[in-house]
């Protein structure tokens, strides 16, 4: 198992670099001159201009560029914003729980949904509730996310007026940060309201966020439910003269699980860049929104080192997905 | 039929096409899916005879008129206008220009190259493969969205840089679905009598595997058409896609935010819009890999 | 009383109206007797067996005058009453032991539901027969084995932990279906040797299902021989063997490589088992039957007694015929 994970380990390290070739080269792309873009300004004083470049090391041959790049992230330095002079390691950490805890809400909702869905559909094979299901999971997969967040805001914020219409807290109440999740750091003020109040805001959000997962996993789960399900084993656990409930879910769901476990991991990328556009419609102080504010603010050392933060972390989650695979599938274990 | 042997019932077997038609037109939601993309097909081609009005002209007395069967709607514009009195209707006509446009323009333009390196990491596994692989894993490490939002971020707004987004984010799934399949057919014995036959790498590459790969790809083709679509909405919505006043559905979403409270129209409309080409164009996917794929069938 | 009693049993995929897979199956099994049934792919030989368990799921549809089993009437049953004889009194090992297990659990694990299941076995105790089990079936290292996985294990030793959990609750009627077909030659042999040691201890039924006739004539007492869905010839072994009254049952016993030394070919049947949309209106081999006439075309035989058995043709052969 060790030697499983140490490889899966290794791998990882030609990724990351390869990110950072990707976020490095991405600045350099950026038409025009890197200081006046920066700066916001034309023609910039030639002294100063020079003072600038090399500030910024830009007078350095390329490759050394990139090995000091390299040298400032492995001493943990993700420069700074442009705008707020802020370090970025510090916004980001600032931001990222209001991004997690979005992402948790909606997967939770997503994979629970998903399963229940998925294995219902597989189980009613070819009814009108199958039929039904998958219907609406194809739908949720084509749906334009950041129209479906207008639509819930149109309807359950302006028309209904059950849910507020952005943000994670109303602003009359004061939360002071302990852990960045506000459904627990409400939990600390003692003030049931004040936790309600942040769940209001957490469930259009969370619902929009969730709807694409929500479709991949059902569709996954199906048809690997129906996989599962003419397998021999399932045939021999019936055979035993076993329950039907004891063969689906002890026999059929527990096979079925693990392609779609890889699916559930695989889904952060996805929910990542729903992040971006759901954070954007109800103004949800994490990282998606924050990102885009840096591109139109011309922020480029947010961009640029926001994006590596966000791929690391897709790529950390799917070496974790990878090796919770081979913990749920004793085939891989044992293979070692 | 009772002196009939089994000799007699043996009947030559349909030709493919009929065949794959006839798997394709038995499932009803891929061929509903493929009504839809005609039409949408239909209004792109011929946008400028079909919208009433032109897209972009503004009728300053028709501020955000509701569509016809509201009170209020007026006969000349059937789903109303917008902020600005731009005819609705005229407007999603013409966006279906922009993003079969679009869609069809960043597949080509990543499919081409998809299966050139998928091939070549498919024929040389020793070297070039691995490296082309490991350029992938790096692509797809990032969130396709995110990838193309930073793209576009540096390359700037605007339909070209949004094609090239598209385009660079969609790659990988080509290259690794075509290294997949190539790698499955280069083993087989055809592959290995055309090559003792002194057939060119090239020929072997492009005449003899790939034809055999197309099924998947195909279906990926379908598939990554409608994620562009969503994706140029989606750069569109946020204001890095293709500028106003053209007409794109996702960048009408965009400015329609502001009048959630007072014009439904302006914001469910075009959005719908985006849902169902998306949703036809997904159904025909499903129906293409069940018609062309069966080994496809449960894979996701 | 016979042990099992099938009448007119019919197995159909889709509606009623369906072309049937199995078609007006009879069959009688005293206690403790050995059965062969015998047939090509597609024969139907499983699917009667699987109708037998109830593991023919939607969109299969099982019809039968009578399935009786022990005195109880199968069919009259609810489905919670006949799983407690599922996998207890009746149990079944299938083709490819390497798929029947699940790849999820241990042995031990999947050993012991049926222990429960049937008998509430727990803990200790259940770990304590478990193990008499896999010794009963003649696996080294039993105790050890509780806990490994089913790939960590050959095909012949799968097979033997499938034929453990079938017989963990002395059944009364085990029922094999093609039990060697995926094993290598060496392991054949053992396996079979397992199953008649079994039979014999515990004095138990058993169907083996097949299309090794060798394997039939060493083993069993009685064999069925199924055609299309169809019994076509039922007989005691060494009768049978010798004076086939069937056509097909001729050919089958033809086409067996020891009988043709000499003969310059194999002798085969020309031509493949009907399907769905060429079944013939008469007898279901004539197409293919050296013997036919007129009157095979057009209409279809029953099976009807014939020597010490019963045979489903128009003209059985005689020793003079065949």
């Amino acid at each position: 198992m060790l030697s499983f994970i140490l490889k899966r380990l290794g791998l990882l390290v030609p990724t990351f670099f390869g990110v950072t070739l990707l976020t490095f080269s991405l600045i350099r792309m950026i038409p025009g001159d890197p200081v006046e873009v920066m700066m916001g300004e034309r023609k910039v004083d030639p002294e100063l201009h020079a003072q600038a470049m090399q500030r910024l090391g830009l007078d350095q041959p390329l490759y050394k560029q990139y090995f000091d790049y390299i040298g400032q992230l492995l001493q943990g330095d993700l420069g700074q914003s442009l705008v707020s002079r802020e370090s970025v390691w510090h916004e980001f950490t600032a931001l990222f729980p209001a991004t997690l805890e979005l992402s948790i809400a909606a997967i939770l909702i997503a994979s629970l949904l998903g399963l229940i869905a998925g294995v219902v559909a597989a189980l009613k094979r070819g009814s009108m509730l199958d039929h039904g299901i998958m219907g609406l999971a194809l739908t949720g997969y084509s749906m334009p996310i950041f129209w479906w967040g207008l639509i819930l805001i149109m309807f359950f914020s302006v028309q209904l007026g059950w849910t507020p219409v952005s943000g994670r807290i109303d602003l009359f109440f004061d939360v002071p940060p302990v852990t960045g999740f506000m459904l627990i750091d409400t939990l600390y003020l003692d003030d049931e309201g004040v936790w309600l109040d942040a769940l209001h805001h957490l469930i259009l959000p969370a619902v929009v966020l969730a709807t694409i997962p929500l479709a991949v996993i059902a569709r996954m789960t199906r048809s690997s439910m129906l996989e599962v399900l003419g397998e021999d084993y399932v045939r021999t656990a019936r055979a035993k003269g076993l329950s039907p409930a004891r063969v689906v879910f002890v026999h059929a769901l527990r096979n079925a699980l693990i392609p779609v476990l890889t699916v559930i991991g695989l889904q952060v990328g996805t929910l990542m860049a729903g992040a971006v556009l759901t954070e954007t419609i109800f103004s949800w102080p994490g990282i998606g929104k924050w990102l885009i504010d840096a591109i139109s603010r011309r922020d480029y050392p947010v961009v640029q080192n926001g994006i590596l933060l966000i791929a690391t972390l897709v790529i950390l989650v799917n070496f974790v997905v990878d090796v919770l695979y081979g913990i749920a599938n004793p085939r891989i274990r044992h293979a070692g | 039929m009772s002196t009939q042997t089994y000799d007699d019932l043996v009947q030559a077997p349909p030709s493919r096409l009929r065949e794959f038609w006839q798997a394709f037109a038995h499932n009803k939601g891929a061929v509903a899916g493929l009504a839809f993309m005609l039409m949408l097909i239909v209004c792109a081609l011929f946008a400028p005879w079909l919208a009433p009005h032109s897209p972009i002209e503004q009728y300053r007395d028709f501020l955000l008129t509701p569509p016809l069967w509201q009170d209020g709607g007026q006969a000349q514009f059937l789903l109303g206008t917008d902020e600005l009195g731009r005819d609705l209707l005229s407007r999603l006509i013409h966006g279906a220009r922009l993003s079969l446009l679009i869609g069809l323009a960043s597949v080509v333009c990543s499919l081409l190259p998809g299966i050139v390196l998928g091939l070549l990491a498919a024929f040389f596994p020793n070297r070039l493969g691995p490296l082309i692989m490991r350029m992938m894993d790096v692509m797809m490490a990032l969130p396709s969205l995110l990838l193309a939002v930073a793209i576009v971020a540096v390359l700037g707004p605007g339909l070209l840089n949004t094609v090239i987004a598209i385009a660079i984010v969609s790659l990988p799934s080509y290259v690794r679905l075509t290294r997949a399949a190539a790698m499955g057919e280069r083993q087989k014995d055809y592959v290995t009598a055309s090559r003792l036959a002194g057939a060119s790498l090239p020929r072997l590459m492009f005449v003899c595997v790939l034809p055999n790969c197309m099924a998947p790809l195909i279906v990926q083709a379908t598939l990554s058409f409608s994620a562009a679509i969503l994706d140029a909405a989606a750069l569109g919505f946020l204001g890095l896609g293709v500028q106003p006043p053209t007409p794109e559905w996702g960048t009408m979403l965009a400015s329609a935010r502001d009048y959630i409270q007072r014009a439904w129209w302006v914001v469910s409309l075009p959005g719908l819009t985006i849902l169902f080409s998306v949703l036809a164009i997904n159904l025909v996917g499903d129906g293409l890999r069940d018609a062309l794929d069966p080994k496809l069938k449960n894979a996701d | 009383m016979a042990l099992l009693e099938i009448r007119n049993l019919s197995v159909r995929f889709g509606s009623k109206t369906a072309t049937p897979v199995v078609e007006g199956m009879d069959l009688r099994l005293e206690a403790g007797e050995i059965l062969g049934i015998v047939g090509e792919s597609g024969s139907g030989k499983s699917v009667t067996m699987m109708a037998l368990m109830g593991l023919i799921a939607a969109p299969g549809i099982v019809t039968a005058d009578a399935l009786t089993f022990a005195g109880q009437d199968l069919l009259q049953l609810s489905a919670r009453a006949k799983r407690q004889i599922i996998g207890k009194d009746i149990s079944m090992i299938f083709q490819d032991p390497m798929t029947s297990l699940n790849p999820s659990y241990t042995v031990g694990y999947q050993l012991g539901e049926v222990l429960k299941q049937h008998l509430g076995l727990k803990g200790s105790a259940a770990r304590q027969r478990a193990i008499e089990l896999l010794e009963l079936v003649e696996i080294p290292g039993a105790t050890a084995r509780l806990d490994a996985y089913p790939h960590q294990l050959s095909g012949g030793m799968s097979q033997r932990v499938a034929i453990a959990m079938a017989i963990a609750c002395q059944p009364k009627l085990l029922i094999a279906d093609e039990p060697t077909t995926a094993l290598d030659v060496t392991i054949q042999a053992q396996i079979m040797e397992l199953l008649l040691r079994l039979q014999r201890e515990h004095n138990m039924a058993l169907i083996m299902i097949t299309h090794d006739l060798a394997v039939v004539a060493e083993m069993a007492q009685r064999v069925c021989v199924m055609y299309a869905g169809q019994a076509v010839e039922l007989g005691r072994v060494p009768a049978l063997f010798q004076h086939p009254a069937h056509p097909y049952t001729e050919a089958l016993l033809k086409a067996i490589p020891e009988h043709s030394v000499g003969a310059a070919r194999l002798s085969t049947l020309p031509g493949i088992v009907p399907g769905r949309y060429d079944r013939p209106r008469g007898c279901l081999l004539a197409p293919r039957c050296p013997y036919r006439q007129e009157h095979c075309q057009d209409s279809r035989p029953h099976l009807e007694p014939h020597g010490g058995g019963a045979v489903r043709c128009h003209f059985p052969l005689t020793e003079a015929t065949a």
